[in-house]
């Protein structure tokens, strides 16, 4: 325990990486989530055919082997062989879980009324138009809570990073353990605490941003 | 089949030997009709008559498997922005209202003339009160869907529909999900519009309003036009057994 109190900054500097690959993970495979949604439930079939095998091919394997194409096979066919670590663990995190955001938004899409997207086209909106002004704004209210989760999941995941070399937190967790083992539990307790905020803060954010948008409609 | 109100009448909607098909189901059976500019034509008839298929093909809500349909001399594009261009041109009122639940009342009237016209926000919100306050929902301009009657959220639609100052207006059952007291200041809507020279189909069962603001009476059964009348002369001499079989079984009470 000690030992972990006395090197706190390199445990802080650890939680801020997994914050940092977090975070960038978080918004890229929103982004991501969003264009395989949009190709999925869109008029052009080669590319709802895309992005439905991309959603079953990437969710239906392990994160692990993720990693693993991202930073060994890719770069032994040339591909990110320059790319700096944090960068290739984002890529790889959100590659991943933009699979679960594309599911997560499409169960807030079946949320939303068809009629409403029938109003929109008889306006004369365009599919973009649509998705953009009525069904998007509306699915991601509903897809907030199975949202929050993915990224609740997305951010422990982000401790698969550490087999590659990078110091995030669990990286750092198993930096001390191993020269303390004996006080491994300590040192456990320490690094939980810090996931558990981590966690916490996104929970609050997700009932949050639920809350504000029950009140307005 | 004579053309009652078409007579005199440039004509905007033309369906020449129009098919659908559900499957098996031959919804559709071989329209032709003809609404001239400024014509108001109710379309009533049996649940399963295929009058709302009818009046969703005119916007292309649902694709037809033959013959043509076209607005304005011009036949109905495939989808894209062409098609998107045309149902601008066209309004749509449903009979579930179908507000987008997220916007404010006002917001939902602007949408459709700021994103697809691309009129200035200042312009749309005047014009948007403006139709706000012709259908009696002025002062709800802030309120969301949710907040309102039914009889109140449809006139909004209607309001929406206007906002984008299209040829024609569907009406597909306009009044069939209100309560009985709320069926009159949506049908007083329709009514003032139909007396400003709107050219209006309406899939109803308010024989009222076919009667008062209809020119004429269009009755479907089975996927076909079964006849075609003034609303008078459809309501006092039906001259197909089809037709006094429905009117027997919905006026005698």
């Amino acid at each position: 325990m000690n030992e972990v109190f006395s090197n706190f900054d390199l445990v802080l500097r650890a939680f801020w990486l997994t914050v940092q690959i977090a975070a960038l993970s978080g918004v890229v495979s929103l982004v991501l989530g969003t264009v395989l949604v949009a190709m999925r439930i869109g008029p052009i079939g080669v590319l709802r055919q895309f992005a439905t095998t991309y959603v079953t091919l990437v969710r239906n394997t392990p994160l692990l082997v993720v990693f693993i194409f991202i930073f060994i096979a890719a770069p032994n066919v040339g591909w990110f062989v320059h790319t700096p670590f944090l960068l290739k663990g984002v890529i790889a995190v959100s590659l991943y879980t933009s699979t679960f955001v594309c599911e997560a938004l499409r169960s807030g899409i079946n949320a939303v009324p068809v009629g409403q997207a029938e109003a929109a086209r008889a306006i004369g909106m365009t599919f973009s138009q649509n998705l953009a002004h009525v069904v998007l704004p509306q699915a991601f209210r509903a897809s907030v809570p199975p949202l929050g989760s993915t990224m609740i999941a997305m951010t422990k995941n982000t401790s698969v990073a550490a087999v590659f070399g990078l110091m995030e937190a669990t990286g750092r967790m198993r930096f001390f353990t191993n020269r303390h083992a004996d006080d491994a539990v300590g040192i456990l307790i320490v690094f939980a605490v810090g996931y558990i905020v981590i966690v916490e803060l996104i929970s609050l954010a997700s009932y949050g941003l639920e809350r504000r948008w029950r009140a307005a409609r | 089949m004579t053309d009652v109100g078409t007579v005199g009448r440039e004509p905007l909607v033309a369906l020449d030997h129009v098919d659908k098909w559900f499957g098996q189901l031959h919804v559709l059976q071989d329209i032709n009709l003809v609404i001239g500019r400024g014509e108001v034509v109710v379309v009533i008839g049996p649940s399963g008559s295929g009058k709302s298929t009818l009046c969703r093909a005119i916007n292309r809500l649902e694709t037809i498997d033959k013959g043509t349909i076209a607005l304005d001399g011009q036949p109905l594009p495939q989808e894209g922005k062409a098609l998107a261009q045309l149902r601008a041109e066209v309004g749509m009122v449903f009979q579930s209202f179908n507000l987008f639940a997220h916007k404010t009342i006002l917001e939902n009237v602007m949408l459709g003339p700021v994103k697809v016209r691309k009129q200035p926000k200042a312009d749309a919100e005047k014009r948007a009160r403006e139709l706000l306050d012709r259908v009696g929902v002025g002062h709800q301009a802030e309120k969301y869907p949710a907040q309102l009657s039914g009889g109140q959220q449809q006139r909004v639609a209607i309001a929406r529909a206007l906002a984008m100052e299209p040829k024609v207006m569907l009406f597909d059952e306009p009044t069939s999900a209100l309560d009985p007291e709320m069926i009159k200041e949506v049908l007083d809507v329709m009514v003032d519009l139909a007396r400003g020279g709107m050219t209006m189909v309406v899939v109803t069962h308010e024989m009222g309003f076919a009667r008062t603001a209809g020119d004429r009476v269009v009755f479907m059964a089975d996927g076909r036009i079964v006849e075609e009348n003034t609303p008078e002369e459809f309501f006092d001499n039906p001259r197909s057994e089809r037709a006094k079989d429905f009117l027997s079984k919905i006026l005698k009470h």
